[in-house]
């Protein structure tokens, strides 16, 4: 590897050729400020446009300043990345920023967790010397995002992330100069647009400019109302995060204290999408075996690869984009719409209580989910069967709002029938777990046989696009798993071409799965926290005594009670689902 | 066809606006009495032309047809031209040319081609052929640059050529045109491309699309010569949509090339292969940067992104690309042609050659002119440009548009060119030039071009999209009277700031406008902030109009022309302005036939 | 006689002359063939020697003429032309530079020099067929080339 030497701040240092000036610095201690810049390492996503100007450095012999973000370090470079004239620079450059910026932080829902706020303090602006007219839009409200782009600062994270990794296409920029900003196109509403709410912009957006739809009101008044009774389930992804808004490391594992919280809020039973998730197995393993079978005895009719279609988005994103290929993928609704059908329909009979009077409110670390909630075949007469989607976040803020020291409570387990889930249950929170659950139930159902190990490592990981084969006791099945849709896109692309080698694949629009959903913490451009949170997960998985779904005992009793039997009619009908062509 | 009559002698006198000024209308009167008086009234025909662009040594009276050129000729002098010239033949010597380096008299007007200012190259077929006919272009050894280039030389041969003539990009920035090629050469690619900036954007330039035209196969000829000399068998060129005329004559003139085999495979049977295609762009002024102009052509937002890697290694669909813009073009051929040491010979030690400028502003002969590198302003305004509109005082030249300065009179004297520009706070720009008098507010100028910025301003980066709008308020609070002496300050802080941050050319240079005009003119800008007072009288919330007494004649026309009712007196009695009602329109001062209404 | 001017003026499109005979130049040769045969006809033309000479009329025909009236004064000199059954060849040519004059035309009548005049209106462009073309008196208004160009 070719290596170049340069100084920056008098210190030498040596990178490998193609470093940035910003990269090569951060290896010696010096930490140079980027507002625009991120790049989520390992998973080949960058932003990197530079825009903002922030990280400029000095570079001897060159007229201008030079953003250390995207200037490849060279040979004998000399850099200084705070002189009177960088410093001096860069302050100017974010004292404009903020001269276009509403100073509503008191009130802002990024607050806190505004990297433009955290500049402003990290170089101690006490005064914007240059003051003017503000740029102002229109704001935009959609079922799950919320673009207040008044607060847009141009960063063109939002864009990368809908652009290059989810390859949409809503989000870019428009007009010129003082007016330019990111919105789709023609300054249209979000909800005339593509988008699928995969949330990834609200993720990465720096200020307070996309931020979720908050529910959070609608949910406390639901709480305080004496006539309803009020269920709320929790998804995998959760639990693995939540903690973090709470200042503890990513990857703790707080589902207990979760439990406790959600108790004290005043929630009337404490369940769990993961027992979702395990019927979800047995509607969508079924329907994959059933597919599998009648593939293997000749039947040309059958369509192959079967696709996962729990992510909300990836279903809006098939629907928008691939609606010819819209009888591929599983039919099984997904875990958080399984919850609230069978909620409203054999739980509300359990507890005698009538649907309209059952409020079932999930936290979810998705905004899509808000979306899919609002969906019209997911409600009976008008009666919604999930009533409020919440965001990890959203959460968090519940839980302050309860006066609850999160931190010091003791674990609590969830309430029975519907907060009972095996391990097969949890990892449907990363990528790769809803096929490894699914293998897990389908090859005992398939080959009659315990499998002799349950963590299937070759399913694992954070690369974007992985297979495997795993070997049906004789018969392979190829498995296909891609997160980020710009990913699935190619998938999907060879199923159209015929040149498909999956029998199933698995699909989740955030990259690295829900644990990097967009309604999860902030993760600020750190690709580590997502790792945790992906450990974390497995570790759970790891902890519970049942790991696969069809061992479940709540859902066997489920189906003895209610269901009759996975696919049946009732099945079908409450637990299933079609898709529409929306091109 | 028979001609009937026909003089024997024409007269010609120059009517110029420089020249008219110095009594050139008396001296023609006297020509004709003279001429009545000696009957000769039918054999010679006196004749009032535009201008000679020789004003400094004005006026100007030419006599056909011996071509014999008088300079500053006044009405006194007449009778003897009469005399001596027209009836006995003997040239009057006194009022010859004077050869300032070999101090001779000059008689022909033929043999002081060499005095005049302008060398055409880049123009040198415009208003010559019919842009439309490409035999027009090739009868005038058009495409035979091509021939040599790709018969009898090599790529590194055509390149150490051009690099020879000292050619540097016309489209602003100066870089070394040769340079540019031979880097595009060296980089390794399957695919290269020839593009050309055709994106003109300049408030007031037309350079560019004068040429595209009146000589458009020049541009596609040297093209091709690129395009074999880079290694790219495809050219672009980017045009604006606004040039309907220049793109329909692009269209006439690739179409026919084709047709000629001059485009298209095998050209001139040596193998060579290449075509070109016409890419339109949507009139942005940041698609002239080329970054994003690549951008705009790749059917992405038309916006700049950070260099290196440079267009030569990574330009058009990845692939190397070399972008020159059309007048860096139009140069090639005639280089081609006519050598590098014939090229190099004109011009200043690092400028070769000449530049193009669309001359405009307070100026009498407003046009398209060019001249070679090293002219000084001052034969440009004077000699080529006839002077001041309306006799007035000469303030400025702004040239470089949006990224230029203004050039103050100490700069009169400095030869142009790419350095010399810089060194004085301007550049050469793409070659608008305006020129400015006593009328215009500097204030307000550097206001203007700021607010071209801000619309033209792709809004990618911080300093350019929010620093050049405060930028603009700050000269707005100024010009509005609100000023303070801190603003100033704050206006030079800020546009360094903006230079030296910003992401493209444009933002880079966006200031100019204002620190050039901050250097030159500190006491305008010292005058509005401080007694809130517009020297040039411009800025209209700092000006009164008010009424003469001793001028007013009670006409009552500037009364019926208020549009807001502001001014009261009787007929033929002295007229008043209210002031707490007057908006500044100046309808009153521009319908006044008596110069009653002042500005103040 | 008859009008034989080659530009015949319809809505905004004017003819291209391209000579038929001529399809394709494949070398260096043919191309050199050309350039003397373009050459020969137009010295022809301005020399004035031959019953081919015409009076050439090139009106500046740039967006800045344009937008000046050039294509009424190109309208009108080809009519006029036509309807005193004047022989001339009327082309269209790029920008003379001059735009404070606009619109300009070069006149040459075989054997002189060219002769450029500016602000050719209809008024203008009648009095200059009617003294220059017709009497071979020069009119007010002309325009002094002030350059040298690369073949001159």
């Amino acid at each position: 590897m070719e290596m170049i030497n340069l100084t920056i701040d008098h210190k030498p240092v040596v990178v490998r050729k193609g470093a940035t000036v910003l990269e090569a610095a951060s290896g010696i201690g010096i930490d140079i400020p980027t507002l625009c810049y991120m790049k989520l390492e390992d998973m080949n996503i960058e932003n990197k446009p530079g825009g903002c100007r922030v990280c400029v450095v000095e570079v001897k012999g060159r007229r201008n300043l030079a953003p250390a973000c995207c200037t490849e370090a060279s040979e004998g470079m000399e850099i200084s990345t705070h002189s009177i004239r960088v410093v001096n620079a860069r302050r100017t450059v974010v004292e404009l920023i903020l001269s276009d910026h509403p100073a509503d932080c008191l009130i802002c829902a990024k607050s806190g967790n505004c990297d433009l706020q955290d500049m402003a303090n990290h170089l101690g602006i006490r005064k914007i010397h240059y003051q003017g007219e503000h740029s102002m839009y229109r704001e935009d409200t959609s079922p799950a995002i919320i673009r207040e782009i008044n607060k847009c600062i141009m960063c063109r994270r939002c864009e990368t992330m809908c652009n290059d990794v989810q390859t949409i296409g809503v989000l870019s920029a428009v007009n010129r100069g003082f007016q330019a900003v990111v919105s789709p196109a023609f300054e249209m509403n979000l909800d005339h647009s593509v988008c699928t709410y995969c949330g990834q912009c609200v993720a990465v957006c720096p200020t307070g400019a996309l931020t979720e739809v908050d529910e959070t009101g609608a949910v406390i008044r639901a709480l305080s109302d004496p006539t309803k009774t009020v269920i709320v389930q929790t998804a995998p992804a959760v639990r693995a995060a939540l903690g973090e808004e709470f200042g503890m490391t990513a990857g703790t594992l707080v589902t207990g204290k979760m439990v406790a919280a959600l108790r004290r809020l005043g929630f009337d039973y404490v369940f769990d999408t993961d027992f979702a998730a395990d019927l979800t197995i047995l509607e969508e393993g079924t329907e994959l075996l059933n597919r599998l079978s009648a593939f293997m005895a000749g039947d040309q009719q059958v369509k192959l690869p079967i696709l996962t279609s729990c992510c909300p988005a990836w279903v809006k994103f098939f629907e928008h984009h691939f609606p010819e290929l819209k009888d591929i993928p599983s039919t099984a609704r997904s875990p958080q719409q399984m919850f609230g059908s069978i909620a409203k329909t054999y739980f509300a009979d359990k507890i005698k209580v009538k649907r309209e009077n059952l409020v079932v409110v999930s936290i979810m670390p998705c905004l899509a989910k808000k979306y899919e909630s609002s969906r019209p075949e997911f409600s009976v007469n008008g009666n919604p069967d999930v009533d409020y989607a919440l965001t990890t976040r959203e959460l968090a803020h519940l839980i302050n709002l309860g006066n609850i020291d999160f931190k010091s409570l003791q674990n609590e387990d969830f309430d029975a029938p519907m907060g009972e889930s095996t391990g097969a249950g949890v990892i449907f929170g990363t990528t790769g777990g809803v096929i490894e659950a699914a293998v897990r139930t389908a090859y005992e159902i398939f080959t009659g046989k315990q499998l002799p190990r349950l963590d299937f490592e070759e399913l694992r990981g954070m690369e974007g696009l992985r297979k495997a084969t795993i070997d049906f006791n004789g018969t392979p099945i190829n498995i296909g798993i891609a997160h980020g849709l710009g990913n699935a896109r190619k998938l999907l692309e060879e199923i159209q071409a015929g040149t498909s080698e999956f029998h199933a694949i698995e699909i989740m629009s955030c990259p690295g799965g829900c644990i990097g959903g967009g309604g999860q913490p902030y993760h600020h451009g750190d690709s580590e926290i997502l790792k945790k949170r992906q450990r974390a997960i497995y570790s759970e998985d790891q902890n519970k005594s049942i790991r696969k779904s069809h061992e479940n005992p709540y859902i066997t009793k489920l189906y003895e009670e209610f269901l009759g039997a996975p696919l049946s009619e009732k099945s079908h009908h409450l637990l299933h689902t079609k898709y529409f062509d929306r091109s | 066809m028979k001609i009937i009559a026909e003089y024997n002698m024409h007269i010609l006198v120059c009517g110029g606006a420089g020249c008219k000024a110095s009594q050139s209308e008396m001296i023609k009167t006297n020509f004709k009495n003279k001429l009545n008086e000696y009957g000769l009234a039918d054999e010679i025909q006196v004749i009032m032309t535009g201008c000679f662009g020789f004003c400094e040594k004005g006026p100007i009276v030419k006599i056909l047809p011996d071509n014999t050129f008088y300079t500053q000729v006044t009405p006194e002098d007449v009778p003897e031209i009469v005399d001596e010239h027209i009836i006995k033949g003997r040239i009057v010597e006194r009022l010859l040319y004077l050869n300032p380096e070999t101090n001779e008299r000059v008689s022909d007007s033929k043999e002081m081609d060499i005095f005049k200012k302008q060398i055409r190259i880049a123009l040198h077929n415009c208003g010559i052929i019919d842009p439309e006919n490409i035999e027009e272009y090739i009868g005038r050894d058009g495409y035979s640059a091509l021939g040599t280039c790709l018969s009898e030389k090599t790529p590194e041969e055509a390149i150490r050529l051009i690099k020879d003539s000292g050619l540097r990009g016309r489209g602003g920035g100066g870089f070394p045109t040769g340079l540019k090629w031979e880097l595009t050469r060296k980089s390794i690619s399957d695919q290269k491309y020839v593009v050309c900036n055709a994106d003109e954007g300049d408030p007031g330039a037309f350079m560019d699309r004068s040429i595209l035209e009146g000589d458009p196969h020049s541009v596609l000829e040297a093209m091709a010569i690129c395009g074999f000399c880079i290694g790219a068998d495809k050219g672009l060129v980017y045009i604006r949509a606004e040039y309907p005329l220049a793109i329909e004559r692009l269209k006439i003139a690739i179409g026919q090339a084709r047709e000629y085999g001059l485009l298209g495979n095998d050209i001139l049977g040596t193998g060579f292969n290449f075509d070109i295609e016409i890419r339109y762009g949507a009139g942005a002024f940041v698609c002239g940067e080329e970054t994003a102009l690549i951008h705009s052509m790749e059917g992405e937002r038309g916006e700049p992104t950070v260099k290196p890697p440079f267009p030569a290694e990574k330009g058009y669909n990845g692939k190397p690309t070399n972008v020159n813009n059309v007048e860096t073009f139009a140069n090639i051929p005639a280089i081609i042609n006519k050598g590098a040491e014939w090229f190099a010979s004109i011009g200043t030690e690092k400028s070769k050659g000449t530049k193009v400028f669309a001359l405009a502003g307070n100026i009498n002969n407003v046009g398209l002119i060019e001249v070679p590198m090293g002219i000084t302003l001052r034969e440009i305004i004077y000699d080529i440009g006839g002077g001041i509109k309306d006799g007035r005082r000469f303030k400025a030249v702004q040239t470089g548009g949006p990224s230029g300065g203004c050039l103050t009179q100490s700069f009169l004297n400095t030869p142009i060119d790419y350095d010399n520009l810089v060194a004085a706070g301007s550049m050469m720009g793409s070659g608008g030039m305006i020129v400015l008098d006593d009328s215009n507010c500097m204030v307000a100028i550097a206001k203007f071009y700021l607010e071209f910025i801000l619309e033209e301003s792709c809004g990618k980066c911080t300093p350019c999209r929010i620093g050049n709008k405060r930028l603009y308020e700050i000269l707005e609070k100024i010009t509005d009277g609100k000023g303070e002496l801190e603003d100033l300050n704050r206006l030079r802080l800020l546009s360094n700031v903006i230079k030296d941050t910003s992401l493209c050319g444009l933002g880079q240079t966006s200031p100019n406008p204002v620190l050039s005009t901050l250097d030159n003119f500190y006491d305008e800008y010292l005058a509005h902030v401080n007694s809130s007072s517009c020297p040039a009288g411009q800025c209209k919330a700092l000006v009164n109009y008010t009424i003469d007494a001793d001028k007013c004649t009670g006409c009552t026309l500037c009364f019926r022309n208020c549009p807001v009712g502001a001014i009261s007196g009787e007929k033929r009695g002295v007229h008043s302005i209210v002031q707490s009602l007057c908006i500044k329109c100046g309808v009153c001062f521009e319908k006044c036939k008596f110069d009653a209404v002042l500005i103040a | 006689m008859m009008f034989r001017g080659i530009a015949s003026v319809s809505s905004n499109q004017i003819t291209i002359p391209i000579n038929s005979t001529m399809n394709k130049i494949k070398t260096l040769a043919d191309l050199k063939k050309l350039q003397a045969e373009v050459q020969s006809k137009i010295s022809l033309r301005v020399k004035g020697d031959s019953p081919e000479s015409l009076i050439q009329i090139k009106v500046s025909m740039a967006t800045c003429g344009i937008a000046s009236g050039a294509k009424d004064t190109l309208t009108f000199m080809t009519e006029e032309l036509d309807h005193q059954g004047i022989d001339a060849l009327i082309t269209q040519t790029g920008c003379m530079g001059y735009c404070y004059a606009e619109p300009t035309i070069q006149l040459t009548i075989p054997g002189k020099e060219p002769v450029v005049y500016g602000f050719v209106n209809k008024t203008k462009a009648l009095e200059i067929i009617e003294k220059h073309i017709k009497l071979n008196e020069l009119v007010d208004g002309i325009i002094p080339a002030n350059y040298s160009s690369t073949d001159n």
